[in-house]
């Protein structure tokens, strides 16, 4: 296992990341064109009503002050109040991530469970005509953007075969995984993709190194040389695609979420940037950028866990 | 010692090893015949590409890309060519251990060495976890590693590769092989390094009374370590012997040329001599004696007619049509010298 100091040293990584980010977030949104005050009041308002508005938000402050403020209210779970929805940002986004999250990790499952068999069976016969066609059909889900492939799932398997719902999210955890199969597997298919073609590369190098032959030559059974030495050692590349596909994967739910209506965080954002919901979108991107922190740190912790060499930090 | 009364444990009989399409094979090991006795170093010598190690590996059934074996490989009188995988997974490890050429990359880098030695013990042994435990740092004691029991939680690459070296042979020999399989195991080691692993391996044959089959392309190695010598060339037997007959009377014209280039007591400044050209492809093998193209004496029907391996003496056999002319010439080279 990974020492302590290792994590530590990890974590505290953690936080440049964190206030680069918000200091993005901040400038990026007040350099966007628009007017929030604009975007709130009523199309007769006043020059003086307007900056009313302004002065509630604490737009009329300087930059600096204003970030201050920004990053006082964050530290203390305070992400500031929707425009558009008129409640508290912490709120609305707290009670739309866990829809996120289950999405998200039901895709990188179904990914799993897809690209893990065949990419064995693909590395067990290379080039052979089962490597072949398993490539080939692959490499279509590569080329294909996420929201055609989810179109085309919705077309055949929601409205004409009607196996699946064409939207929401349903109610009970069963319901919940029948409503975001789709959305699910059209995610998958893309990221299963690029880990199928990772993991039959190294898959098919690990198989050939001399550790897996010294292994064989010892009598071990077959299960534990696939194991323990050739799956494990093949993984520790393929951790690390999935980690970072995972995080491309966090600004495909703005797509994904908007075109099968799932009511996540990814829809969300796209309704606060059309809304220039500035304290939502401020909200939204600080929560992106930590999942994805999240994920790119349980890469690192599973990586040095898989692999002693990586522990030395 | 006595060797007549040692019985043979492995036979080898016209072992073939090939590749590729059946109607175009590509053979790797050609009709090679030898036999190993209990307790006995043979030396299996020849250059890069002359089907050594896909000797020793056909006789453990891991061949890599999978060839097909022919021949018999009889292991204290029984066949292993036609058993399946679960039935050679008994011998493999336990009865005959196999170490390879690159410690660097033939231990497990993610794994302690703890696991890799104790992995084999639960393979082949009734030993539970303590006792694996007490076993493994046995083994690393009895391969010289110092302060075994503390490095039994260290991975791979903590150690250099000398000791590396040694913990391959400490797995192999974890269940107590009655043969091990050693695949030039000092080549990518330093050459003080090699001696000391050399010694290692010859100590514990004598110790265990394990037969060892020692791959090396190094004559001077076989020298030093081997009790028996066989020279492969093209996948082929060119000949064998004792060790100190082979060295001291080679025979064959390729064994000859190998002698010759190991650097010896001669004028400083002599250049060292070295076989002209390099080893045939498989796929440009003659249908004659492999070695023809590059043979000093060799003649208009080497090329076609394979010369067969004949008996020159006792336990000697030299596969040559002009054993005469190649003493001939390589005595009268030496004599220019």
């Amino acid at each position: 296992m990974p020492s302590l100091s290792y994590l530590f040293a990890r974590l505290l990584q953690i936080i440049p990341t964190f206030l680069l980010v918000m200091v993005f977030i901040f400038l990026l949104v007040r350099l966007l064109p628009g007017d929030p005050a604009i975007a709130m009041a009523e199309a007769k308002a006043t020059d003086a009503q307007l900056e009313q508005i302004r002065h509630n938000l604490g737009l009329d402050q300087p930059l600096p002050i204003q970030f201050l403020v920004f990053v006082k209210n964050t530290l203390t779970g305070d992400l500031g109040r929707s425009i558009m929805l008129k409640a508290p940002v912490t709120e609305i986004i707290l009670a739309r991530l866990p829809t996120t999250i289950f999405l998200g990790l039901y895709s990188v499952l179904l990914a799993i469970c897809l690209a893990g068999p065949l990419a064995f069976l693909a590395a067990s016969r290379v080039n052979r005509p089962v490597d072949v066609a398993i490539r080939s059909v692959f490499q279509v889900g590569l080329s294909m953007p996420v929201f055609y492939i989810g179109l085309l799932l919705l077309t055949v398997l929601a409205a004409q075969l009607r196996w699946f719902p064409v939207g929401g999210y349903g109610k009970t955890f069963l319901d919940n995984l029948h409503h975001l199969m789709l959305p699910a597997l059209s995610v998958a298919l893309y990221t299963s993709a690029i880990i199928l073609r990772n993991l039959r590369a190294s898959l098919i190098e690990v198989l050939d190194a001399d550790y897996v032959q010294f292994a064989r030559a010892k009598g071990l059974s077959r299960r534990i040389v696939m194991t323990r030495h050739v799956l494990r050692n093949a993984l520790v590349s393929t951790v690390t695609l999935l980690g970072l596909s995972i995080g491309n994967l966090m600004s495909g739910t703005l797509v994904t979420e908007t075109v099968f209506a799932v009511p996540g965080v990814g829809r969300l954002m796209l309704e606060a940037i059309f809304a220039r919901d500035y304290p939502l979108i401020q909200g939204l991107t600080l929560t992106f950028a930590v999942l994805v922190s999240v994920v790119f740190l349980m890469t690192d912790i599973v990586q040095s866990w898989l692999d002693p060499r990586l522990r030395q930090s | 010692m006595n060797e007549i009364e040692k019985e043979t444990v492995l036979d080898v009989r016209r072992l073939r090893t090939e590749f590729g399409l059946a109607e175009r094979p590509l053979v790797a090991v050609d009709d090679v015949s030898f036999q190993v006795k209990a307790g006995e170093i043979l030396g299996l010598v020849g250059e890069s590409g002359s089907g050594k190690s896909i000797t020793l590996r056909s006789i453990l059934g891991i061949v890599r890309p999978r060839g097909r074996v022919h021949g018999e490989i009889l292991w204290k009188g029984r066949d292993l060519v036609p058993l399946g995988e679960a039935a050679l997974r008994r011998v493999r490890g336990r009865e005959i251990a196999m170490i390879f050429q690159e410690p660097m990359s033939s231990l497990n880098p993610l794994l302690t060495v703890g696991l890799q030695i104790s992995e084999n013990l639960a393979a082949h042994t009734d030993l539970d976890a303590k006792a694996r435990k007490a076993r493994a740092i046995e083994l690393m004691d009895m391969v010289g590693i110092p302060a075994a029991r503390d490095r039994l939680s260290d991975y791979p690459h903590e150690f250099s590769g000398g000791m590396r070296q040694r913990v391959m042979i400490a797995i192999a020999l974890a269940s107590n092989p009655k043969l091990l399989l050693a695949d030039e195991p000092t080549t990518a080691l330093d050459v003080t390094i090699q001696d000391q692993i050399l010694r290692l391996i010859q100590a514990l044959s004598r110790d265990l009374g394990m037969a060892v089959i020692l791959v090396t392309h190094d004559m001077g190695v076989v020298a030093g370590t081997c009790d028996r010598v066989a020279v492969m060339y093209g996948g082929r037997l060119c000949e064998t012997g004792p060790t100190a007959d082979v060295i001291g009377d080679a025979r064959h014209p390729y064994s000859l040329g190998l002698l010759r280039s190991i650097p010896r007591n001669v004028a400083p400044r002599t250049p060292l001599y070295s076989i002209p050209g390099a080893p045939p492809s498989l796929d440009a093998l003659p249908a004659g004696c492999a070695f023809t193209a590059r043979c000093p004496v060799a003649g208009p029907e080497c090329r076609d007619v394979r010369p067969r391996l004949d008996s020159t003496g006792p336990q000697r056999q030299v596969a040559c049509h002009h054993r005469e002319q190649a003493l001939v010439h390589f005595s009268a080279q030496e004599a220019a010298q």
